[in-house]
């Protein structure tokens, strides 16, 4: 048993609830022991860092306070979702590069009773640990349902590889981590080019055309790479691609239908776990077409939810999909 | 004979010394004065087309003392953190964190033009510092309201899908240790007002 810390962060709970039950479901087949953080709060995402500095980080470092008081043996925390991940790497980090921050933070924490020796605790992703402490040879051992046949695209987004403080990843830009984790588990994995491009982040909220063309160029790349589905690590990554895929289509006038999972919904699959206990059923871009060329079926969504769209035609003649800049698209929509 | 220095507020423009207030205000170890206006970062900046001054320009803005016209650029709002520029840098500046610097003085300093960015982040605050944990249904509603009323028929689908799959709650979660939370935030408050 590999025994951790857990910080699962709002999104597990809401919007990734489908990374949580499938982590859950899981766990015991990887002798991964997830010890959640009694009491954790919100991690700020990347909305506090940009309105009060002290604050944004008094904020994450609760966090740090409460895990270690709480460490069981371990020193680690694993963050499965990236904006947390990063959150608490960053403050981390920084305490340690600038002592001043860490100073007025354990001042602000001394309030509240609490505080935190920046550094004592190691922060990593859920990635980082099933990769290189339980390892890809355990998790092949475990695999009773190769994902044979299935073209997978592995997508990593940005704030997991960057800006590393660690130096964890292969590499902060083109990370071989997921590819390898998705062929251990019999998948066939494209090289797809814009693994830890960005899905627009909170864009969707605040400039929702910026957001859409960083999307469209997602899906158009995994699309012309014919994946069956993209794969993803990161809450926001899966929110934004999945929920405003049919937004961005309709933005762009265009017909994509990229269904995209978490990487640990795969590995239950792989795993021989159900798919409802998995939380496959949760998306709004159908995945089941996709699931069907393993043997796998979903029970359809109940009635009254928005109906699944068309398979799109392949109809566009482009060469390799390059990244785009807005003011192209008329080249994509004709 | 000695020589005179000149201090840069004897020629003229009192912000000259802007680039260390930028950085002192920043989480790090800025390396904001480092930059050697290469242009790295903007050619490696995925949202760099809807930025009214590529991250270079704003920088060299910053050091020429810019002030207004730098804390007014859209260019820190329309940054996505996504780091490829933070990883790109030869000088290792700590582009993304520079840039939560300068959306924190613009709200201060109330010159960002558009108010749909700051009042999401906002708002996104407002939920936590009352709750401990994100809320997305109350921001979304809120948001939408006073930014994208127009939106909200559209998007009612997407949302009402959210709460059907269970993807979203409609009551918001609330930490056990909320006033610990209020109490220490409250002092950090208190902080950055002293240093700043």
């Amino acid at each position: 048993m590999t025994h951790y810390l857990l910080y699962p962060g709002c999104s597990m709970e809401s919007s990734a609830i489908a990374y949580y039950d499938s982590l859950m479901a899981i766990r015991e087949t990887l002798g991964l022991e997830l010890e959640e953080i009694h009491d954790w709060n919100c991690c700020g995402a990347t909305e506090y860092l940009g309105i009060n500095l002290i604050p944004a980080y008094t904020l994450i470092s609760r966090n740090l306070a409460l895990a270690a008081q709480q460490t069981n043996g371990t020193r680690t925390v694993v963050a499965p979702c990236s904006a947390c991940y990063l959150n608490l790497a960053k403050a981390n980090h920084f305490m340690l590069e600038r002592p001043i921050l860490g100073v007025r933070v354990n001042e602000a924490l001394a309030a509240g009773g609490l505080h935190y020796d920046p550094g004592s605790l190691q922060i990593r992703h859920l990635l980082d640990v099933i990769i290189n402490d339980i390892g890809l040879d355990a998790v092949k051992s475990k695999v009773v349902r190769p994902l044979k046949g299935l073209r997978v695209a592995p997508y990593l987004g940005c704030m997991v590889p960057r800006p590393d403080y660690d130096h964890r990843w292969s590499n902060p830009e083109y990370p071989n981590e997921l590819d390898r984790l998705l062929k251990a588990l019999g998948a066939e994995v494209i090289d797809f080019p814009l693994k830890t491009h960005c899905c627009g982040g909170h864009m969707t909220q605040i400039g929702p055309a910026t957001a859409y063309e960083l999307i469209r160029r997602l899906v158009h790349a995994a699309d012309q790479y014919h994946a069956d589905l993209m794969v993803t690590l990161c809450p926001m990554c899966q929110l934004n691609v999945d929920a405003y895929q049919g937004e961005t289509n309709k933005h762009f006038k265009t017909n994509y239908h990229m269904p995209i999972v978490f990487f640990t919904q795969l590995m239950g699959l792989a795993f021989g776990k159900d798919p409802v206990e998995l939380g496959f059923g949760k998306e709004f871009v159908d995945t089941r077409p996709a699931l069907a060329k393993i043997g796998v079926e979903v029970p359809p969504p109940p009635a009254g939810e928005t109906p699944t769209p068309p398979k799109p035609k392949r109809a566009k003649k482009e060469g390799l999909p390059m990244p785009r800049m807005s003011g192209e698209e008329e080249e994509v929509s004709s | 004979m000695t020589t005179e220095i000149v201090s840069p507020t004897e020629v003229g423009n009192p912000n000259l010394r802007f680039l260390e207030e930028v950085s002192a205000a920043t989480a790090g170890v800025s390396r904001l004065e480092m930059c050697i206006q290469c242009g790295t970062c903007g050619g490696s900046c995925p949202p760099a087309a809807d930025m009214d001054h590529t991250p270079r320009a704003l920088f060299a803005m910053i050091r020429a003392g810019m002030r207004e016209e730098a804390l007014s650029s859209n260019t820190p709002w329309i940054c996505v953190s996504c780091y490829h520029c933070v990883v790109r840098c030869p000088q290792e500046v700590h582009i993304a964190d520079v840039m939560y610097t300068l959306k924190s003085m613009a709200i201060r300093a109330k010159l960002y033009k558009d108010s749909t960015a700051p009042d999401f982040s906002q708002t996104f605050v407002d939920m936590v510092e009352a709750y401990g944990r994100s809320y997305e249904f109350g921001l979304a509603t809120r948001h939408y309201l006073k930014h994208y009323p127009l939106r909200l028929p559209g998007m009612a689908p997407m949302g009402l899908g959210m709460l059907s799959k269970k993807r979203m709650d409609i009551t918001p979660r609330r930490i056990e240790g909320i006033e610990q939370l209020k109490t220490v935030l409250a002092r950090a408050k208190e902080l950055e007002l002293e240093a700043a």
